[in-house]
């Protein structure tokens, strides 16, 4: 029927049907065809480069889960290029379907490639060494043993025992092989990385991350709402959280006086686990996260909470207590917004926390120190709307100024007050904070121990080296070898082996004369 | 001695050292170059190498020395600061020369290799070099992260592979330079001491194949190292990526040779670029580059 087409067709459509001609194998051959490719060992080889290259974007352009801050200025600086480089994923390059695509790929072809590989070598255990070849003389270090040629083989066999090969005996010859390990250790090194990746996916999949930053003297109830941000694994139910309670009962960090580098960071807890139980006092530092089940708790980073007490004309406060401010440089200059929505009008301040206060023509008032020993509150008031009521979120660390005005500015010191006309601000003292992140991963222990495996399988498959030696008794004794992969040493042990042969002879030698 | 002391001391000792390397350095250059004026006035074709020996010789003897005194200087370093000697770049620097220094040794007792002595000594002097005037810190105690007994294993496990890499990356160079004088009709006189192509481009195989399993180790030690320091035991930091990166290409150098048999020329090239990826890691991602393991000092 389709010569029938073909006849009525011109000569353009005719070669367009050549062209398409692997279809003709039908679909499950061309399924078939491309599981070939895709497990053989050259696209594997590719897939792996490739996912080499894949990974090189993420480490140079800013990620979004690592540092969004730079990802959100680029949108400001550069908005059309930005946009291009988001719609190609380049912001989140390890969770984008073109880095998944390769990795996945890779993993398939890796799973193809080593499972049948597996049940080959499983028999092949089982299995005696191959057949002697007719021709020894065309294999590597072979030569001819002056030997007696009645026990050769029988001597052979005891030498290449005693040497741990593997030994099959036939009539005239003897084939021996060593260095199974190579390929054992090899499919145990693929193996593990794909126990390696089935960690990673059930961590990803079943686990959750989420950060908190809690004033000293708080407490923290292990709920999603008391986190500022969670983040759960598509299967990870939200309720499944470990139910405790911890209390941040003091924070101790300690500063090199020369370089202004921390050198410790000591955070002291009280533990209620389940909550409503009595509470364990527990330290938890850099380095040292507190563990449960498969949930920890980190300290991951720490900062100051100046505390304020803002009260109008009239004396009565309108807000008062600890505001968490941001750290923006190593000697802990933080900056914050200090809100108080219940003035009318509504007042604001934006403001930096200097803990140890030096001043230069320059650069104005600025830190010397990280540690809290002569603090200022510096102070910029505005009057208006604060803007909370607009319905688009707003950050607690920053002040929408759009609907304010400016009112004053001021450096206080502790304990001083600044009076902006509608009411004061008093610098009470500060609070230390600390962020707490805590992490579930219920695949992190299949992911350690694919790669404990993973090692030991790479020393076992590089250090082992396979051979295969062949004795054959003819006319003469001949002794053959092959070593996979052109590795030295088989020389030395056909050497052996062959000292091991002539030894023979001479004892014979020697017994023939004496009788 | 007290703690500042110490920190003198294992200065003194770095820059005694980097004479001692310079030395090592002239010696190999004297071998080396006292060969092709030698061939120009005996005008001989096969050469008499033992007339070059005795500079061969304080040659190797200078790279034990250094080996030594540069040791002594890393562990001062250390002990001034109470602590393993890993904490900024220029301590990963004068550590990394020694470990290189170290893969020469261990080379050279094992395979005879004296020839590879002039290009370490180069990279030596060059690396000592950097880490005295551009990344020299003074000693000081450990930021929290760092206060890990992980420190000691990861950072010494990428060291030493990084010396290794680079030593193989020598030798590819070696063989690349090598394999083009016998395409060009033949090697200079002064190279003829040098292995065949064929051992060269085995003891590259070698060396890789070598620490390839330490630099793996390396890799999961820093993701373990990362579960208790950060929360995540990987997180595609910057570095994490790089060192991924370098993984990456070396097995696919390990696979290249072992399973589809690439040899000689291909292979030395892959072997240069996964070096590459190496230094690209330490040079860039330490100075310039974000994340969370910037601790280069600078």
């Amino acid at each position: 029927m389709r010569e029938n087409q073909n006849q009525n067709q011109n000569q353009n459509q005719n070669q367009n049907q050549k062209r398409s001609e692997p279809l003709d194998i039908g679909l499950l051959g061309l399924l078939r065809w491309g599981w070939r490719q895709l497990t053989s060992m050259r696209t594997a080889l590719i897939l792996l480069m490739l996912l080499g290259v894949a990974a090189i974007p993420g480490s140079l352009f800013p990620q979004r889960n690592q540092n969004p801050q730079k990802v959100d200025s680029l949108f400001t600086t550069d908005p059309t290029l930005a946009k291009w480089m988001d719609r190609f994923h380049l912001f989140n390059v390890y969770a984008s379907p073109w880095f998944s695509a390769i990795y996945l790929l890779l993993f398939i072809s890796l799973i193809g490639c080593v499972l049948p590989r597996t049940f080959h070598h499983l028999k092949a255990i089982g299995k005696r060494p191959p057949l002697t070849p007719r021709n020894l003389n065309r294999m590597e270090g072979y030569r001819i043993v002056d030997s007696d040629r009645i026990v050769a083989l029988g001597v052979a066999k005891k030498w290449l025992k005693r040497n741990r090969f593997r030994v099959r005996v036939e009539r005239n010859s003897i084939s021996a092989e060593k260095g199974y390990a190579r390929e054992s250790g090899n499919l145990l090194f693929h193996l593990s990385l794909i126990l390696i990746l089935i960690g990673v996916a059930l961590g990803s999949l079943f686990g959750m991350k989420g950060e908190a930053i809690v004033n000293v003297g708080d407490r923290f109830i292990n709920t999603p709402t008391s986190y500022d941000n969670i983040t759960f694994g598509k299967f990870q139910g939200q309720g499944s959280l470990a139910p405790f309670s911890l209390t941040v009962t003091n924070f101790v960090a300690t500063y090199d006086p020369t370089t202004s580098e921390p050198s410790n960071y000591v955070l002291t807890t009280k533990i209620a686990n389940p909550i409503g139980t009595s509470s364990k006092q527990i330290v938890i530092r850099v380095n040292h996260p507190w563990t449960i089940g498969s949930t920890k708790v980190y300290l991951q980073a720490n900062g100051y909470s100046p505390v304020v007490t803002v009260r109008d004309k009239a004396g009565n406060i309108s807000f008062q207590g600890p505001v968490i401010f941001l750290p923006q440089d190593a000697n802990l200059s933080s900056l914050g917004a200090i809100k108080v929505p219940d003035m009318t009008p509504q007042i604001g301040f934006i403001a930096s926390f200097i803990p140890t206060a030096g001043s230069s023509v320059a650069r104005g008032i600025f830190s010397t120190y990280p540690e809290v020993l002569d603090p200022r509150l510096v102070l910029s008031a505005w009057q208006g709307n604060l803007g909370l009521d607009s319905g688009t979120p707003q950050s607690v660390y920053s002040l929408d100024t759009s609907k304010m005005s400016k009112i004053g500015l001021k450096a206080l010191t502790l304990g001083s007050t600044y009076d902006f006309g509608a009411g004061s601000i008093t610098f009470d003292g500060w609070k230390s904070w600390v962020n707490l992140q805590i992490v579930d991963d219920p695949g992190k222990m299949y992911a350690l121990y694919g790669a404990l495996l993973a090692i030991l399988g790479l020393l076992i498959s590089l250090f082992t080296r396979q051979r295969r030696i062949w004795v054959k008794v003819g006319n003469d004794v001949e002794i053959a070898g092959l070593a996979k992969n052109g590795i030295p040493g088989l020389e030395e042990e056909l050497t052996a082996l062959t000292r091991a042969l002539q030894d023979v002879q001479e004892i014979n030698g020697n017994k023939g004369e004496s009788t | 001695m007290t703690s500042t002391n110490l920190a003198y001391f294992s200065n003194g000792a770095i820059y005694a050292s980097l004479v001692i390397f310079t030395i090592a350095f002239f010696a190999h250059a004297v071998e080396v170059s006292w060969s092709i004026k030698n061939v120009e006035v005996s005008d001989k074709t096969e050469f008499d190498f033992s007339k070059t020996e005795r500079a061969g010789r304080i040659g190797t003897a200078m790279m034990i020395l250094g080996f030594i005194v540069l040791g002594v200087a890393v562990l001062t370093r250390g002990l001034s600061a109470h602590r393993v000697p890993w904490g900024n770049m220029y301590e990963f620097s004068i550590t990394g020369a020694l470990m290189l220094t170290a893969a020469y040794l261990f080379a050279f007792a094992k395979y005879k290799v004296r020839w590879l002595g002039l290009p370490v000594s180069i990279c030596v002097l060059l690396t000592l070099g950097t880490a005295i005037t551009v990344l020299y810190r003074p000693s000081a105690p450990l930021v929290p992260a760092l206060k890990s007994p992980w420190l000691a294993i990861h950072v010494l496990a990428a060291i030493i592979s990084g010396g290794v890499f680079l030593v193989a990356n020598l030798v590819a160079a070696t063989f690349l330079l090598m394999e083009r004088y016998e395409l060009r009709g033949g090697r200079p006189q002064w190279a003829k001491r040098i292995p065949s192509l064929d051992t060269l481009d085995q003891l590259s195989y070698r060396l890789i194949a070598f620490v390839f399993p330490l630099w793996t180790f390396a890799i999961i030690a820093g993701a373990i190292w990362a579960e208790s320091a950060w929360g995540k035991y990987w997180g595609w930091d910057p570095k994490e990526t790089w060192a991924f990166i370098t993984w990456v290409a070396y097995a696919a150098y390990l696979h290249a040779r072992v399973t589809v048999g690439w040899r000689g020329r291909r292979a030395a090239w892959l072997c240069i670029f996964a070096g590459s990826t190496f230094l690209f890691n330490y040079v860039y991602i330490n100075i310039w580059g974000t994340g969370l393991h910037t601790y280069s000092g600078l």
